[in-house]
């Protein structure tokens, strides 16, 4: 009986794994948003996470696209058909991309078998997977500094690196890779969920 | 069987008539002989050995000397071809890998990739889908390497309604974090500069003009100053004072110049002439002429000297011809009192009364620059006395203004552009740079007449050297970089030790030098 509790406790799914995946998404990109002085200081909130106080945009229509974009991630990690999540962060006025942060999702197999859909499933504890986002979090906030200053009008969006034969839904288009001329890329720490190893790298552009 | 043979050489040798059929045989032969079988060359060896035999007999001339290159070719034949000497494998039969010169990396990657190649291919044959993935993979790689994403296999998506733009007004709140300076009280490597001089010479009946460079500093460590209608010569070493030269009432040096090395001295006069003074014999080498007015400033690149006059000409002196001008500037329309050789020598700047300051660029065969100025830096609002150019970055040129601007302005001379500029507050008389510190000192006018020493490139103000009671008219560096001295229209000469070297640094280079180099395998392991 115990060890029947137990083994439901630690069991991570697929779907699950998305979740963290996707809740860390959420709350690194409102993180980026904030530290990088993207949009003022006044928009954002407080909320405690991970054992951090993290910033979270309050504003209803950034708040709107995060929620759209990131379920529908979910999704599609859910059924592994991710392969990369970017961030990019350019200039209104010039479209230059100035910023590119890049969330790369690996598969991994897990430890188990989830009995009812074959999936894998991964018993990896919670606790220490958000100890694991936790220092990436940390490292987020640090890159201030270092990243160069983003001193214009700037806004975001998220790419979505899909496999070929995913399907598009509606009002999701087709666009091309961010590509930062003459960047430099930072890999800070990954994390994994034992389903979904995620890497975090952010490439700046070099400044002269 | 042996003794027929030799018999049979003796005969051979013995007669003189008809074709040396057991001579020793040709070269070619020999080779050939060589190359077969070991029994072919013992009997040829053998052969050899005793046509050398006969000819230490020496019967005759010829055959004396070419057995004895046979016989140096059959030592040769009869050495085991396992080298001992003239082997070019150090350690002789063994292979030694020298494992210093052979990449392992390389070699690890062309082996793994061998091994992976090998069932590609036959798995292409069966058109297997795995070599398919693994080729993808590689692909990926490479793709994802070069941050392009892969295109063929990937598709990038994004939500069409996008993220509103952060407002027109907001500017980034981080700016604060990246204009921070350090402030003055703990800023690190901030060094003790005496702000009183060292040392203060009378300097009477010093022409309290602008536009003249009454100063120089040789490399030889001497000092000339123009006072009056006289020049004098300083040593700074000794202390010995000399008299250089006293001109006519109504006639005086305006300019005064050293050669980069050596003990000639240019001296523009007043009445347009470029004079070269060899101080060593205090005797005038030539007059060179050119000039309608005033000769105020001078420059020297090699044997090149240049000289900007009251008229807004610059002339190229070429001080080893007989026709010396070798080149006329007209950039300038009002009179030319900065002027500069870059440290490379590529570029020459000038500074006018017009508020210009002109790059010239130098001539493709070497003798001057080009009749067009490179670029027309107009954006001082007053006459350009103080120019100087970086010694470590031989493209930064910072000029100073006068009464009117008080600006000190960096340009960047590769591309023409403004680097920076800092009000100083006062007019600029001049400008050196430091040879020990990344640093600069200017000398300014009214109101306090100071020194001023700052930082490079933050333009923090590291001291104020203030002493003089009127404004300084010119500085000049001493040979080691260490002192700067200034003449002032109090008519004064300050001798400043702004730039001495910092003892705690030379103790630290010495350290750092007589450290043992740190082992290779403490330099691979992190």
């Amino acid at each position: 009986m115990t060890s029947n509790a137990q083994a439901t406790k630690n069991s991570i799914t697929l779907k699950g794994s998305a979740a963290i995946v996707c809740e860390y998404l959420n709350y690194g990109i409102n993180s980026i948003l904030f530290q990088r002085g993207i949009y003022p200081p006044e928009t954002f909130v407080n909320t405690q996470q991970y054992g951090l106080t993290i910033l979270m945009s309050k504003d209803s229509k950034i708040e709107e696209f995060l929620r759209t974009v990131l379920q529908q991630t979910q999704e599609w990690l859910s059924k592994n058909l991710l392969d990369k999540i970017s961030m990019i962060i350019t200039n209104v006025h010039t479209k230059e991309i100035l910023e590119c942060w890049d969330f790369r999702v690996q598969n991994e197999a897990g430890d188990g078998t989830d009995k009812e859909s074959g999936n894998p499933t991964s018993s990896k504890e919670l606790k220490r997977i958000q100890q694991e986002i936790r220092d990436v979090m940390r490292q987020i906030s640090a890159t201030v500094s270092y990243l160069p200053l983003l001193d214009c009008i700037c806004t975001f969006d998220v790419l979505i690196h899909t496999v070929k034969d995913c399907d598009v839904p509606e009002e999701w288009g087709e666009t091309e890779a961010a590509f930062i001329q003459n960047s430099q890329a930072v890999q800070l720490r990954s994390f994994s969920t034992g389903l979904h190893k995620v890497d975090t790298v952010v490439n700046y552009k070099m400044t002269a | 069987m042996s003794q027929f043979n030799y018999l049979n050489d003796i005969n051979s040798f013995l007669t003189m008539e008809g074709e040396i059929t057991r001579g020793p045989a040709p070269r070619w032969q020999k080779k050939m002989e060589t190359s077969t079988t070991s029994l072919n060359a013992s009997t040829s060896r053998s052969k050899l050995s005793t046509s050398y035999n006969n000819s230490c007999s020496s019967f005759i001339g010829a055959s004396s000397k070419t057995p004895s290159k046979g016989l140096s070719d059959a030592r040769r034949g009869r050495k085991s071809p396992t080298p001992s000497k003239g082997a070019r494998t150090p350690g002789g039969d063994r292979f030694i890998p020298s494992r210093s010169a052979s990449n392992f990396d390389v070699a690890h990657y062309l082996i793994r990739q061998e091994k992976k190649s090998d069932p590609e291919d036959e798995e292409n044959e069966n058109s297997n889908n795995q070599t398919n993935s693994s080729k993808t993979e590689r692909q990926k790689l490479i793709s994802e390497s070069l941050q392009l994403g892969d295109l063929k296999t990937q598709r990038v998506l994004c939500y069409q309604k996008k993220a509103p733009s952060a407002p027109e007004f907001h500017q980034n709140p981080l700016r604060v974090v990246y204009s921070i300076q350090t402030p003055q009280s703990t800023k690190s490597g901030a060094r003790y500069i005496p702000t009183t001089s060292d040392r203060i010479l009378d300097a009477p009946d010093i022409i309290n003009d602008y536009y003249l460079n009454l100063m120089d500093w040789s490399a030889d460590n001497i000092v000339t100053v123009a006072l009056g209608n006289s020049v004098y010569l300083w040593n700074a070493g000794t202390g010995n004072i000399e008299q250089l030269v006293e001109y006519e009432e109504g006639e005086h040096a305006c300019s005064l110049a050293w050669i980069q090395e050596g003990h000639i001295l240019a001296l523009g006069s007043n009445s347009g002439t470029v004079e070269l003074w060899d101080c060593s014999k205090m005797k005038r080498l030539r007059i060179m002429e050119g000039h309608a007015a005033r000769v105020g400033s001078l420059a020297w690149n090699s044997y090149l000297v240049t000289s900007g006059s009251r008229d807004g000409n610059i002339i190229h002196h070429d001080v080893r011809q007989r026709e010396h001008i070798v080149g006329t500037l007209s950039g300038h329309t009002q009179e030319v009192c900065g002027l500069k050789w870059s440290t490379d020598g590529k570029y020459l700047a000038s500074g006018g009364n017009d508020n210009l300051v002109n790059i010239w660029a130098a001539n493709a065969n070497g003798i001057g620059t080009n009749t067009e100025p490179a670029y027309v830096l107009n954006e001082h609002q007053a006459a350009v006395r103080a120019l100087a150019w970086c010694p470590w970055q031989p493209n930064i040129l910072a000029t100073g203004g006068g009464t009117a601007d008080r600006c000190i302005k960096f340009w960047n001379i590769n591309n023409g552009t403004l680097l920076n500029s800092v009000d100083s507050k006062s007019q600029v008389c001049a400008l050196l740079w430091s040879k020990t510190y990344k640093e600069l000192i200017s000398a300014h006018g009214y109101a306090n007449n100071q020194l001023t020493v700052w930082k490079y490139p933050s333009m923090i103000r590291q001291a104020e050297l203030t002493g003089h009671t009127s404004r300084v008219l010119q500085i000049a560096m001493s040979p080691d970089g260490s002192t700067v001295i200034s003449a002032g229209a109090d008519e004064t000469l300050r001798l400043w030790n702004c730039f001495a070297p910092d003892p705690n640094q030379a103790k630290k280079e010495k350290a750092a030098s007589s450290k043992v180099k740190p082992s290779v395998f403490k330099q691979s392991i992190r």
